[in-house]
């Protein structure tokens, strides 16, 4: 049985009480997005710069559960003076670790299986910090608040290349 | 005697419903979630077996002994459904999936024949999404205007302006108690406004029949909508009650078998209420169901019911405050008499995400989240609430268990 302590990591309550990378980028040159999950009304901005295809500023603001806003924080900081295939990479190991397939408990994943089609999603990726996150699948109803702002990054970099 | 009510409320109730034996987590669960949907006892779980496995057949114009006994269930529950909130005849009692479609049959039959330009329709701050929705959806297709009740600090209505919003209006639609802030609303007096003003009044239900003795006439209510799976029935079985003349005169919502007298090429003739608006199948055992769930009730004793709950309403609130103080808001009413045992809390600075979290983990299941009431949890300047909702199977050991939980909850965020 998933015990709390399984969800809420010293790492993630950390995050929580200390985000980093928060508050507001001028856009533009930022460019800014919005996510929402309706379950629960929780909100994350992700705000992000990118130069010579580097993730040079990044910082997330809004409103919700510590899962989501721990999440957030600890995106951004992952994130932060990486290029951007090294983050869609990096999206791709998370949301896949963050799958109920990723880890193996069960049931269907959705299309997140890596290019390379090594099976683990993973790659060579190192998820470091972020893998505290992975308690949040055995609380299925809280995937949703973990993956929130890497959502709101991908609509971010598209809106950045669009 | 606890302060929770008699002895046939609390433990003596508990064991009546076989889903209050289990335990989650390793202990014993506390159910502090009825306002969402509420447990069932033995003999509605029993009434709907019985049902399937002795007269189970479909109903209305079979020849045959079982269907027979059938309908026959079926026509009986709904006539206690009608003594249960004291409609004038069964007739009105029309049988629906629940309060949403309730409220969708009136916005679209009704409102489909009788609103348009010009015409507005009177709603409240503190509806549920489904006495809003489907008034939205018929605004733009009719063009009618949607004017709104606002709330006060006090939790109540704010009527100052009600002759002005009801000036035109066609419709008042209100519900009779908030299932996020517990308040009771003045559905008499309200009525009376309605119709002074030239407009029906419909009610919501869902939060108030399953709660406090309902007498529809005495409301003054034309339209009422309830829900059986609040009211210790199944799910998937509803009531839209209304008055005799107004269902007589409504185009029918949907069609199909059952709902007609005769069907032609060139056109159909629908069937005498209520059968008008039941078009298909009807979901014969959940209104069996249903029957069982009012019986039971009635046995409870409506009064003794609310009685109950405005006594552990009480001790809870009182326990609350004693404890959290200030670290804890129950949004709402402050009075018991004023207020059902519903209460939206906030605390300290602990999303209600994480606090019904960590509640779960104790075995305390509360809900979390916007109620289904968006334009009131904007009012109330939160994102959100942790809710904790009493019936009849509570007792103050739940209270308790709910106190003891968000101590936990609060040394473990401040940790």
């Amino acid at each position: 049985m998933a015990g709390l302590e399984d969800l809420y990591r010293e790492i993630i309550l950390d995050h929580y009480r200390n985000p980093r990378n928060r508050g507001e980028l001028e856009v533009p040159p930022a460019v800014q997005a919005v996510g929402f999950n309706p379950l629960c009304g929780d909100e994350v901005i992700v705000y992000l710069e990118v130069r010579d295809g580097v993730i040079a500023e990044v910082s997330t603001s809004g409103q919700g559960c510590s899962i989501s806003q721990s999440s957030a924080s600890m995106m951004s900081t992952a994130v932060k003076g990486r290029t951007v295939a090294e983050v869609r990479r990096l999206v791709r190991a998370f949301k896949h670790m963050m799958s109920i397939h990723g880890t193996g408990i069960g049931g269907t994943g959705d299309d997140l299986d890596d290019e390379g089609g090594n099976g683990n999603g993973h790659g060579d990726v190192k998820l470091g910090d972020l893998e505290a996150l992975q308690g949040v699948v055995k609380f299925p109803v809280r995937i949703k608040c973990a993956t929130l702002s890497w959502n709101t990054l991908v609509q971010a970099l598209d809106e950045t290349f669009a | 005697m606890s302060a929770g009510g008699s002895d046939r409320f609390g433990a003596g109730t508990k064991a009546q419903f076989p889903l209050l034996e289990r335990q989650v987590h390793g202990r014993p669960i506390v159910y502090l979630d009825s306002a969402a949907s509420s447990q069932k006892p033995r003999s509605v779980l029993d009434a709907m077996n019985s049902y399937y496995e002795t007269i189970n057949a479909n109903v209305h114009r079979g020849a045959y002994e079982i269907a027979a006994q059938a309908t026959e269930a079926m026509e009986g529950a709904r006539a206690e459904v009608a003594r249960f909130v004291n409609a004038p005849s069964p007739d009105e009692i029309v049988f629906t999936k629940n309060v949403t479609e309730a409220i969708n049959l009136v916005a679209r039959a009704w409102g489909g024949a009788n609103l348009g330009p010009g015409d507005a329709v009177v709603i409240t701050e503190m509806e549920h999404h489904a006495n809003i929705v489907p008034w939205h959806i018929m605004s733009a297709e009719k063009g009618f205007e949607l004017r709104w009740v606002g709330v006060g600090a006090d939790g109540q209505l704010d009527l100052s302006n009600l002759d002005r919003l009801l000036d035109g209006a066609k419709l008042l639609g209100v519900t009779a108690m908030s299932n996020v802030l517990g308040t009771l609303n003045p559905i008499r007096r309200l009525a009376e406004a309605a119709h002074d003003a030239g407009a029906l009044i419909l009610v919501d239900a869902a939060q108030y029949v399953p709660h406090l003795p309902t007498d529809v006439q005495a409301l003054g209510a034309d339209f009422l909508g309830f829900t059986g799976h609040k009211m210790c029935g199944p799910t998937g079985i509803g009531v839209l009650w209304a008055r005799a003349e107004l269902l007589e005169a409504m185009p029918p919502f949907l069609g199909g078998g059952e709902m007609i007298l005769d069907v032609r090429k060139d056109g159909f003739l629908p069937n005498h209420i209520p059968h008008k608006f039941e078009a298909g199948t009807p979901p014969i055992a959940e209104i069996v169901g249903l029957g069982a769930a009012v019986r039971y009730l009635d046995g409870l004793g409506m009064d003794q019911v609310r009685e109950h709950e405005v006594s552990l309403t009480a001790y809870a609130l009182r326990t609350l405050e004693e404890r959290y103080g200030s670290d804890l808001a129950v949004h709402g009413p402050a009075e018991p008499a004023c207020r059902g045992g519903v209460l939206s809390m906030s605390f300290r600075d602990i999303h209600p995400h994480d606090l019904s979290q960590v509640l779960d983990d104790r075995g305390v299941c509360v809900r979390a989240g916007h109620h289904c009431a968006k334009p009131l949890m904007r009012h109330l300047g939160v994102p959100a609430t942790a809710r904790a909702s009493l019936y009849v199977y509570n007792d103050t050991s739940d209270v308790d268990a709910l106190a003891d939980a968000l101590g936990v909850a609060g040394d473990f965020f401040s940790r």
